[in-house]
């Protein structure tokens, strides 16, 4: 219940937190610290040293850009769940981040920070995975953007350096577009036991979470969709190409089997409308 | 204080709210973490890591160098403090095997959590950093964490000079041996039945804390602990820690629940008291989350086998039972006795000739288990109720005509296993149930979604329970070998100034017992609730008490104050007398006021205060002071009974259960506070839809505790719940004089049962007859497809 | 060490601590507003539940000092002049407590729902509830308490 000792820097600005991180000895970034603090007091994680990059006020916004909206990483969950353009453009999006955790942490906790952590449990980097989201990262070599796509590198690994920051994320507006996102949890606090998310605009994007080390495209349903098939055929291979985990809330065979039910739960809602 | 003129209202029987509530809805609560003494030391245990390991060197040194440490302590440099071993005071039979259970292991850890090493430092994070760097050299050792195995051959040995993991073989036998021989032999029907209770972590929302304050120069000691038993603990702890009980005093402050958890004496009780008088600075130990579940007593773990002996007709003729059951490491202290609390009951509810059941106790390398709401009587109604169902199967028969079939319907009855049921109707509470619930209406739907091949199809379960409670009668207590009384203490004392001090034996964690208290005595006494001021849980306040657990009380404590409450009437009753200078016989009494037969002279019970206080003019002889004390030993146990109905929707494509419709109509026997009483009913339910559903401790191979925390430890919250119906029957008790029964655990006793008949008559027509619990998705769907094999 | 400002209840405090202090401990250790109770340390209880700037917060997942600057309310600052906050007063007159070691907690989730969403049905009071755990009372009367702190 109380964290190894560290080292505490407030960060004034991205750059400062670019500097920090490459001064110190494992430094670590602290957002909403919802998804670093929990592992800190169990001292599962002991960082040296928290840059605390909650102060960066300006990183907190969602902006209309065209096609697309721009969502500054430390939006909380809660008003990323409430934004009326979030809403309007992408329900898919404020929709499940009404699912995360509790209201309590969605009070604090931030998209930049979920995604960031690079938990293959979380809603977020599924739906970002669906909707093909672009990442603003800053390093100290300057910004750069990375695909969703190509974002979740494994176990809690992303493709962030340790000296980098995630400063935005920029979805697709949806207009029209089919959507479901399906959670699967035996608690509504606790983290998807399985969740997929499903974005029907044109083609059919699929994604999974807790289905492998990273958040899963599962694209040999995609593929079925798109040679013809019906969202109960699809469906039957959301397991393929998934590595799940074995935990107290079920066995990998249990979650391969959950992923064909939810998958085409998923399509089925997306196929539907909203 | 100012004190209310009139008493206007009646209490008993009416929705009271709570005195306890104002300070605990403001933040005023003192909760064992809240109390802070002058020089303080904060204390933290060093817990194996392993389920089974053989203790070699222990290296203090690192732990010893960070500032703010004042000492590290071994078991083994411990081991000079103790004067016994931690207390066991239930060996269910001669031979119960005990293994000394010192408060830190010295040769082995024994489960994954056994304290090894205590660290006591100026702050509770140094505290906790020093621990962290208590170098343990551990040899792991093979280890056993599932019952079912415990007995096997070479099983790995968790005390070795036992030669085996056996603890004890209990048996009983009604009405007489041979009988249930018998009927299975006569019988036209059989069911045999396997069940699995499985291990449960009772998660009081508070964790356990104690403060120890010493004063060196009197060798006096105030512990303060967040336990249910501050009366049993300070006897206890006298024993383990050599402290003369005259010298120990334990104080249960506010105590944020314990559902059996808190019932008991725990190592780091006596470790704080042993450091505190080592170091004669004030020793403080707060528990955390992760770990409370390996460090405070566990709750069921048995494996059930029970056969039902039967008539074509479906009378029930023959109950026999076989239970292995998880001790854990070491016995906490009513471990052996836990499951026993349920062998009388069986049968539940049901008229049958013969009984025969026999617990067989193991030791396991895992947290030792001990009382958990409902203890013993959960299993036993889970299994009865579970059996009764299958047996409604084997003889496709309704389960509620089954259940009809064989009820009890004539009180005091005398059932098979020997005790005494006092009062109840068991058709009066499944009538009303049934027309809450519109049970056609549901078996409609059901029948519907099963012909449409709904992927979400519904499941209707009973449980018509019979519960005993209320601990106990002190002579079957002494005869079942359990070392204590079962009465309870109370004592009314009437200040000048009007208002009434009681002292009560029980020591509540939530149930609200001066609330309940006061309406007793408001009544009886003619005072106003407001002036009621209930004293519990100091021994130094309340010497004498058996305090809180088993749903006790109301049905011995409540009943103690009753009876206190009369002493007081009748020494009010002759001073009054010679007050208004008439004989005894001539006062009528009610509600606080003794009248004059046909007169309207009057005298009030506090105005008989007052002349008592003052003792100017009270009759040759008499003691001043108005004053009642009783100690109520109940003649028998307390019967509540009832019928639980739960609704389930199990989704058939992932497994998931959802509880839809929950029925409950209990028989409570007379009611003091309802509010209360739905309290009490709501939470048990919880509890038992928990184990049916939500919650299960889980060991890996290796010996670990899974579920070591509160998030893969599923205590539900109300986004999982649905809101509970309820209704009550009532059969008076007719063996105490407010007709009261317990209440604490009916909820948890009577749900698992109800969920669980619910969920395998939801899947029936896969031909699935059961799930084991908790019914996680998996299961269920695991079953499915097994079936569909 | 580090330096800290923080008005909680509306007084203001300042105070010396060292970085790993979670703000519950702040709060129950630090200022003696023991009100706010641990019930875990995984986030997952919510008996440390406070507000900030009138949201639900676990203060346990809080850094005391990543609450520089804030305005935190705490159960002891709901009552005002000694009458009860709506919430407080119905959790008593709905028996919305036993043990009452999650009521803080509760009681402030329950204010900080209120203010984003006055008139929540059942359902939408229960998931709201969702990341608040009670062992006494199965949620019942929480949630009927809640209902009437909405309808008062």
């Amino acid at each position: 219940m109380i964290p190894a000792r560290f080292d505490y820097e407030v960060a004034e600005s991205v750059d400062h937190a670019i500097e920090l991180l490459g001064s110190r000895e494992d430094a670590k970034l602290l957002a909403g610290g919802h998804s670093l603090l929990p592992l800190m007091k169990l001292r599962f994680a002991r960082p040296a040293t928290l840059v605390d990059i909650g102060r960066l006020a300006d990183l907190s916004y969602v902006r209309d850009a065209g096609d697309r909206l721009a969502i500054g990483a430390l939006t909380r969950h809660h008003d990323l769940h409430s934004n009326e353009l979030v809403r309007t453009h992408c329900e898919l999006l404020s929709f499940t981040a009404g699912l995360v955790g509790d209201p309590q942490v969605r009070h604090r906790g931030t998209i930049g920070g979920s995604v960031a952590h690079g938990d293959p449990a979380s809603d977020l980097p599924t739906v970002l995975l669906a909707l093909d989201a672009e990442l603003q990262v800053a390093g100290p070599g300057g910004e750069r953007t990375v695909p969703a796509a190509e974002f979740f590198r494994g176990f809690f690994e992303t493709a962030l350096e340790p000296t980098e920051v995630l400063t935005e994320i920029r979805v697709p507006k949806l207009a029209g577009a089919g959507w479901s996102y399906v959670k699967f949890h035996r608690r509504a606090q606790d983290w998807a036991t399985v969740g997929v998310a499903a974005v029907q605009n044109g083609g059919t994007r699929v994604a999974l979470t807790n289905m492998s080390s990273t958040p899963l495209r599962a694209a040999a349903v995609e593929e079925a969709l798109a040679a013809g098939n019906d969202a109960a055929a699809a469906a039957e291979q959301a397991a393929e190409g998934t590595n799940p985990p074995s935990d107290t809330n079920g066995s990998a065979d249990y979650r391969r089997h959950l992923a064909r039910v939810l998958v085409r739960r998923a399509l089925e809602e997306a196929a539907g409308g909203r | 204080m100012a004190v209310t003129e009139e008493k206007t209202e009646t209490y008993i029987g009416a929705p009271v709210a709570r005195k306890e509530d104002a300070k605990l809805v403001t933040g005023q609560a003192r909760w064992v973490d809240n109390l802070t003494l002058p020089g303080m030391l904060w204390a933290s245990i060093v817990r194996s890591p392993h389920a089974h390991a053989r203790i070699g060197s222990i290296d203090t040194g690192a732990a010893k160098a960070i500032e703010g440490v004042v000492a590290v302590l071994t078991g083994g440099e411990l081991a000079g403090d103790w004067a016994g071993p931690l207390p066991m005071v239930w060996p269910v039979t001669e031979d119960t095997k005990n293994p000394p259970h010192w408060p830190l292991a010295t040769d082995k850890a024994r489960f994954a959590g056994d304290g090894v090493a205590v660290v006591v430092a100026e702050s509770r994070a140094v505290a906790k950093d020093a621990a962290e760097l208590v170098e343990v050299d551990y040899e792991p050792l093979p280890s056993v964490t599932d019952v079912a195995r415990a007995l096997d051959d070479g099983a790995p040995l968790v005390h070795e000079e036992l030669e085996s993991n056996h603890c004890y073989t209990w048996p009983l036998e009604g009405p007489e041996e041979g009988a249930t021989e018998r009927a299975f032999a006569d019988a036209a029907v059989t069911v045999k039945e396997r069940y699995r209770q499985q291990r449960l972590i009772p998660s009081a929302i508070e964790p356990r804390g104690v403060l120890v304050q010493p004063s060196p120069a009197e060798g006096e000691f105030t512990m303060w602990s967040s336990t249910q038993i501050p009366h049993i603990a300070r006897v206890t702890l006298s024993g383990t820690t050599g402290i003369p009980e005259a010298k120990l005093r334990v104080i249960a402050p506010d105590v944020g629940g314990g559902f059996g958890s808190k019932l008991n004496v725990y190592a780091e009780e006596a470790l704080c008291l042993a450091l505190a008088r080592r170091l004669g600075r004030p020793v403080k130990w707060i528990e955390e989350r992760s770990e409370n579940h390996v460090a405070t007593t566990h709750g069921r773990d048995q494996i059930q086998e029970i056969e039902l002996a039967a008539t074509a007709e479906g009378k029930i003729t023959a109950v026999r039972v076989h239970i292995t059951t998880g001790m854990g490491a070491y016995l906490q202290i009513i471990t052996p006795g836990t499951p026993l609390l349920g062998a009388w009951v069986y049968a539940g509810a049901y008229d049958v000739d013969a009984y025969q059941i026999e617990f067989v106790g193991a030791f396991t390398n895992t947290t030792p288990t001990d009382a958990y709401r409902g203890a013993g009587r959960p299993e036993a109604t889970y299994a009865i109720e579970r059996a009764v169902d299958a047996l409604a199967r084997k003889l496709d028969m309704d389960p509620v005509e089954l259940r009809r079939r064989n009820f009890i319907r004539e009180f005091p009855k005398t059932i098979a296993s020997g005790l005494t049921v006092d009062s109840g109707d068991f058709d009066a509470s499944l009538d009303r149930a049934l027309e809450l619930l519109d049970y056609e209406e549901a078996r409609r739907e059901q029948a519907e979604r099963r012909e449409r091949g709904d992927a979400t199809q519904l499941g209707i379960g009973f449980s018509t329970y019979l519960e005993m409670c209320g601990l106990a009668p002190s002579r079957i207590l002494g005869a079942i070998r359990y070392a204590a009384g079962g009465w309870d203490a109370a004592t009314i004392r009437c200040l000048p100034t009007g208002t009434v001090q009681l002292l009560i034996g029980t020591s509540p964690h939530g149930q609200g017992h001066a609330t309940t208290f006061s309406q007793i005595v408001g009544d009886r006494l003619g005072i106003p609730f407001d002036d009621i001021e209930v004293l519990h849980g100091d021994t130094a306040v309340v010497p004498l008490g058996m305090d809180t657990y088993g749903s006790r009380s109301l049905a011995v404590g409540g009943v103690a104050v009753w009876n206190a409450a009369e002493k007081v009437i009748g020494k009010a009753r002759r001073v009054v007398a010679h007050g208004l200078e008439v004989a005894e016989e001539d006062l009528e009494y009610e509600g606080g006021r003794f009248t004059v037969r046909g007169t309207d002279r009057s005298m009030t019970v506090k105005e008989a205060a007052l002349a008592a206080w003052t003792a100017h003019d009270l009759p040759d002889g008499m003691e001043p002071g108005l004053e009642g004390s009783y100690v109520y030993d109940p003649p028998n146990f307390s019967w509540p009974a009832g019928c639980h109905i739960a609704v389930v929707e199990v989704d058939t494509e992932t497994g998931a259960v959802d509880l839809r419709r929950y029925v409950a109509v209990d028989d409570l026997g007379t009611v003091i506070n309802p509010t209360i009483v739905d309290g009490q009913i709501h939470g048990g339910i919880t509890q038992g839809v928990a184990q049916a559903l939500f919650e299960e401790a889980v060991y890996d191979d290796a010996g670990n505790l899974v579920t070591g925390s509160m998030v893969n430890y599923l205590v539900p919250s109300a986004a999982e719940l649905p809101a509970f119906e309820l209704d009550r029957t009532e059969s008076p008790s007719p063996t105490n004089p407010l007709g009261v029964k317990g209440v604490g655990e009916t909820g948890t006793i009577a749900a698992p049962a109800a969920v669980m008949n619910a969920v395998a008559d939801a899947l029936s027509p896969f031909g699935i007859t059961d799930i084991e619990m908790p019914a996680s998705p998996e299961r269920v769907r695991r079953a499915i497809e097994e079936a569909g094999r | 060490m580090r330096q800290i400002r923080m008005t909680v209840n509306g007084a203001r405090h300042e105070a010396e601590v060292e970085p790993r202090q979670l703000l519950v401990y702040f709060l129950r250790e630090g200022l003696g507003l023991t009100g706010t109770t641990v019930g875990c340390d995984t986030s997952s209880c919510g008996t440390c539940t406070v507000l900030v700037d009138g949201e639900s917060v676990k203060s346990c997942t809080v850094l005391a000092v990543q609450a520089d600057g804030w305005d935190v309310t705490t159960i002891e600052g709901l009552a005002q002049n000694g009458v009860l906050h709506p919430v407080q007063e119905a959790f008593h007159l709905n028996h919305g407590l036993q043990c009452g070691y999650c009521t803080p907690g509760m009681v402030m989730a329950a204010v900080s729902l209120l203010a984003e969403n006055p008139s929540p049905s059942e359902a939408e009071i229960r998931h709201a509830l969702e990341g608040n755990l009670c062992r006494c009372t199965g949620y019942q009367n929480i949630v009927r308490a809640v209902q009437a702190a909405a309808a008062s």
